[in-house]
């Protein structure tokens, strides 16, 4: 299942130390690991800690000695994480960490919803959204990769149960090729008496702001590494990851813009509705942070109307994906109308009559009416 | 000249205590006895700010400057990382203030303590929050006037008693310490060293600035906490075993320790004598347990 | 006096010089807290038994040992007056501060 593809994805990646606390429905991603620990197919020391925010915090004090951590958590737990998500991007710390985006309480919500990982987009973590498994095992392997080399921590998202426990064939990379494709961790800079710092004291005014300014920057080169990183892995693999994933997009009058496993969803709406002679087309966007403004651009520069669907929402403003797509071309795109639809909160389902609806709204509308529209709510 | 404590320094001065400080002389006395291939993990305390900011550092050791709630798991993490890098031989130690170990870290340090984590903590004890000057923490004794509890609404509930939350942990090794007997938390220290698994060290650290005592008289209280009773000097081994370091011949009364503190001035002669029976109530029951083990 | 560790201050110029993570680079000795004190000890050697308690309960090791004498370093010495207070001969005066 999804949910294993990241235990194995932190097996063949090498984790050293890994430290969590079990969240419906991540719990198989621990449990695997925790076998894997237990019958030594992985070299690792696995710290059962009492709670999320322990279990983040173990992670960074191992991350800062230079062993490779992994940890995997989901809405509420990853919430508990808030502030030390903070501390591993400003403690420039690569974490790697499997999230199941799950729908945050109350009420008591197992089920898929991107609020969880996308109100953590400030903290500086990169951002990779899932929409298979295969998917979801090369790209922790993969960030471990970026994240070591930028010293930037990675979050890989899945959305729960539609991702998380579904099981698919999968090809398992062999080990001695991992191994070829990722190095061990070795950081110039680690927490050893043979070389003592005091890494995190106090920052004045004088010194943070250059602090910060270098993550930004450093944040900046992400993109690029992650699409070499993935010609380097397809070489070995005959897998390209990329920051996007393109479906009839270059002669569309409409673009759908998901993520996730909705993104796949979409891909059968479009292939339904190109039969009935409507020209509609997918962008899922795999990395959200950071966000691909030029590559989004580019693409959505070619079409008459784009459709944005998000499975959240900012409260008092919009979906999180709209508003990024709508930065992302303001000003670029002469004007292309650029619809925000709002569906799927706390799991309702979406299938592809919800893209249908979606493109029929978009097409009736010369351009949005509202900023919001919210597909599937019983008014 | 016969020093009682081994000469070397890992602690340099020019660092940013207040006059008179009991936290500085527990570091000192603790890396004293620990040397240099050690890691320290501190959370949001006093000493976060006394080790000096960014770029530098009083310590010849290395710092995690950890998250508050986080000093046990962190040390946890630390110390995980280590062993996985290859190094087996470095003491890892969490070390946090009252409110970082009694409040808000209670549930790291439990969960390390449950799981018996190979890590030392110590906590230095200026019972209150004083890094944000001087609020009240679980560790604040009754009577006290801090911040959060001023002289009107006093602290009025007891010390928490972490050697016995601990202790009910069934870690190896728990001891309180004072800076008024460094050759006492020296050899404590020592022996924790050499232990495996979750080790307790709580040391009494006066704090001149948040009890309002003068600056000199530091280790006067560091000794007159010991000789009344009022923080006695003990180990307990496993949970289970009880050994009392110093007994005094002869226990003096609370009413002079409390006098020379100005966070105590304002209590009556009532106040004070409900105080002297609490802290005889817990001597007898310490002595139980040491009888007992 | 034993040779006394070199150390400075740190001044950043750009960003480029900056470590990636906050992290210490530098020594607290740079700082002179000698600069808190009102008062400051002063000891008698003539009366000074060389028990070492002056240096044990110094909280700002401004008191080093010197061929088996007690030595105040007063570019650190904040004055407290513990020294003073534990002194068994009572051999150490805190006097005030010159102007």
């Amino acid at each position: 299942m999804g949910n294993h593809a990241l235990s194995y994805g932190a097996m063949l990646g090498r984790s050293q130390v890994i430290a969590a606390y079990p969240i419906t429905p991540q719990t198989q991603v621990v449990e695997l690991l925790s076998e894997m620990c237990a019958d030594k197919t992985l070299d690792a020391t696995f710290i059962k800690v009492e709670s999320e925010h322990s279990a983040m915090a173990a992670c960074l004090g191992a991350s800062l000695t230079g062993a490779r951590t992994f940890t995997a958590t989901s809405s509420q737990g990853l919430t508990l994480m808030h502030e030390l998500l903070h501390w591993a991007s400003g403690g420039r710390l690569p974490v790697v960490m499997g999230n199941i985006n799950r729908a945050m309480a109350p009420g008591w919500s197992i089920w898929s919803d991107q609020n969880d990982s996308l109100s953590q987009r400030d903290t500086g973590w990169i951002q990779f959204y899932c929409a298979n498994n295969q998917e979801v095992l090369d790209t922790v392997i993969q960030a471990f990769k970026v994240s070591e080399k930028l010293l930037i921590p990675s979050m890989v998202i899945l959305d729960a149960f539609t991702l998380s426990h579904t099981y698919e064939v999968v090809d398992i990379p062999e080990q001695e090729k991992v191994d070829e494709f990722l190095p061990p961790f070795k950081p110039e800079i680690t927490l050893t008496p043979d070389d003592p710092h005091a890494f995190g004291g106090l920052t004045s005014p004088e010194h943070y702001f250059e602090l910060r300014y270098k993550l930004q920057k450093d944040m900046e080169k992400v993109e690029a590494l992650i699409e070499k990183t993935g010609r380097e892995y397809e070489k070995i693999f005959g897998r390209y990851l990329g920051i996007v994933e393109e479906h009839l997009c270059e002669d569309a009058d409409l673009i759908f813009i998901t993520s996730g496993t909705m993104g796949s969803t979409a891909k059968v709406a479009v292939d339904e509705l190109r039969k009935e002679g409507i020209k509609v087309g997918n962008l899922r966007i795999k990395v959200f942070r950071p966000f691909p403004f030029e590559i989004v651009r580019n693409i959505v520069k070619r079409a008459k109307k784009v459709a944005v669907v998000d499975r959240n929402i900012s409260y008092g403003h919009h979906g999180m994906f709209f508003q990024e797509v709508k930065s992302a071309v303001f000003g670029q795109t002469n004007g292309i109308p650029i619809f925000g639809f709002i569906t799927g909160l706390g799991g309702r389902d979406i299938t592809p009559s919800t893209f249908r609806e979606i493109a029929q709204y978009a097409q009736e509308k010369e351009k949005p009416e509202e900023n919001i529209v919210w597909i599937g709510v019983k008014k | 000249m016969r020093l009682s404590l081994p000469e070397e320094e890992l602690m340099n001065s020019g660092h940013m205590a207040c006059q008179g400080c009991g936290a500085t002389l527990a570091m000192r006395y603790v890396l004293k006895a620990l040397g240099k291939k050690v890691v320290l993990c501190i959370p949001a305390c006093c000493w976060s700010v006394i080790d000096g900011p960014f770029p530098y550092s009083s310590l010849d050791v290395p710092i995690y400057h950890c998250a508050f709630e986080t000093a046990a798991v962190s040390a946890s993490g630390v110390k995980a990382g280590l062993e996985m890098v290859g190094d087996t031989e470095t003491t890892v130690v969490a070390w946090a203030g009252d409110g970082g170990t009694f409040d808000i870290g209670i549930q790291a340090l439990s969960g390390v303590a449950e799981r018996n984590d190979d890590i030392i903590y110590v906590c230095y004890d200026n019972e209150a929050y004083m890094n944000t000057g001087t609020q009240r923490s679980s560790a604040t004794p009754y009577g006290a006037w801090t911040t959060t509890t001023p002289v009107k609404h006093f602290k009025n509930r007891p010390k928490k008693d972490m050697e016995a939350i601990m202790a009910a942990h069934r870690i190896p090794y728990i001891a309180t310490a004072s800076v008024g007997y460094p050759e006492d938390l020296f050899k404590k220290v020592k022996k924790a060293k050499d232990i495996k698994g979750t080790r307790f060290i709580h040391i009494y650290a006066p704090c001149p600035s948040g009890w309002k005592s003068r600056p000199e008289d530091t280790i006067k209280l560091s000794r007159m906490v010991v000789q009344n009773a009022n923080f006695p000097l003990f180990e307990i081994e496993w949970g289970e075993k009880y050994i009392l370091n110093i007994k005094p011949k002869e226990k003096k009364p609370i009413d002079d320790y409390l006098r020379i503190q100005g966070r105590f001035r304002h209590l009556t002669k009532e106040e004070v004598a409900f105080i002297q029976e609490e802290v005889d109530k817990k001597w007898e029951r310490l002595l139980a347990n040491v009888n007992g083990s | 006096m034993k040779k006394k560790k070199q150390v400075q201050k740190i001044d950043f110029k750009s960003e480029k010089e900056f470590p990636l993570m906050p992290m210490s680079v530098g020594s607290m000795l740079f700082n002179k807290t000698g600069a808190w004190r009102n008062i400051k000890p002063v000891i008698d050697l003539e009366n000074c038994i060389q028990c070492g308690i002056c240096w044990k309960f110094c909280p700002d090791v401004a008191i080093i040992i010197e061929d088996e004498w007690p030595v105040i370093d007063y570019d650190y010495c904040k004055g407290c007056g513990l020294c003073a207070e534990e002194c068994p001969s009572k051999c150490i005066a805190m006097v005030e501060e010159e102007k």
